[in-house]
């Protein structure tokens, strides 16, 4: 299924775009999208497990997303 | 642009005034500055930009956090995205209450809790020319 994966601040430069469209299987979780994205080029840097965000709200690794699901990388935040 | 976030100067006198009324003895402000320190260099201004939509959300859990443990606070806040200079305002909290004790907690609580989960981040800009994204120190 296709997730649409947000990402910021440093991690969209790492990108050099702002979104990009996964691939993942159903059932995948956040862990699963997270390694999907530090597969693609330039984003090894991004850890293990960042922070991330399903539909704008903070989700443990191993939250299942589903198709239409608004996924987001937030690097560590600085705001305040 | 929204409840939380907004591209204008901050009023602070303005957000003081949107949560006072007459049962409040007490009102508190942060406000957070953007500075120039020795170690940074010498910094123009920060960019503050922000994953906007979840902001909004997110702010608005912080502000319930703190209402569910101060009910009787009364709680504004602001957070500018885009360009600050060194020297201007990047947040306002603004909080009143009826007495002081509950007006200091609340408007600690809603910073920390901000600076811990708000989606915002901030990029310095030095007079050089040079920018780059600060990674925030923690504890």
């Amino acid at each position: 299924m296709r997730i649409r994966l947000l990402v910021f601040a440093s991690y969209a430069d790492a990108l050099g775009r702002g979104e990009v469209e996964l691939d993942v299987a159903e059932g995948a979780t956040v862990a699963d999208c997270v390694a999907a994205v530090r597969a693609l080029p330039g984003m090894g840097a991004v850890p293990p497990s960042p922070a991330v965000a399903v539909n704008r709200r903070y989700a443990r690794p191993e939250q299942v997303v589903a198709a239409g699901d608004e996924v987001a990388l937030i690097p560590p935040v600085a705001g305040g | 642009m929204s409840d939380f976030l907004t591209r204008d100067p901050l009023d602070v006198a303005a957000l003081l005034a949107s949560v006072s009324t007459e049962g409040c003895g007490a009102t508190t402000a942060f406000v957070g500055t953007v500075r120039r320190s020795a170690d940074d260099g010498d910094v123009a201004g920060i960019e503050y930009s922000a994953y906007e939509a979840m902001a909004e959300s997110e702010f608005g859990r912080i502000v319930g956090d703190a209402l569910v443990q101060w009910p009787e606070a009364r709680i504004a806040l602001r957070h500018r995205v885009g360009y600050v200079a060194t020297g201007e305002a990047s947040v306002v909290i603004a909080v009143a209450a009826p007495h002081r004790l509950t007006a200091f907690h609340a408007c600690r609580f809603v910073i920390e809790e901000t600076k811990e989960r708000a989606p915002v981040w901030k990029k310095e800009h030095f007079a050089s020319g040079d920018a780059h994204w600060v990674e925030p120190a923690r504890g």
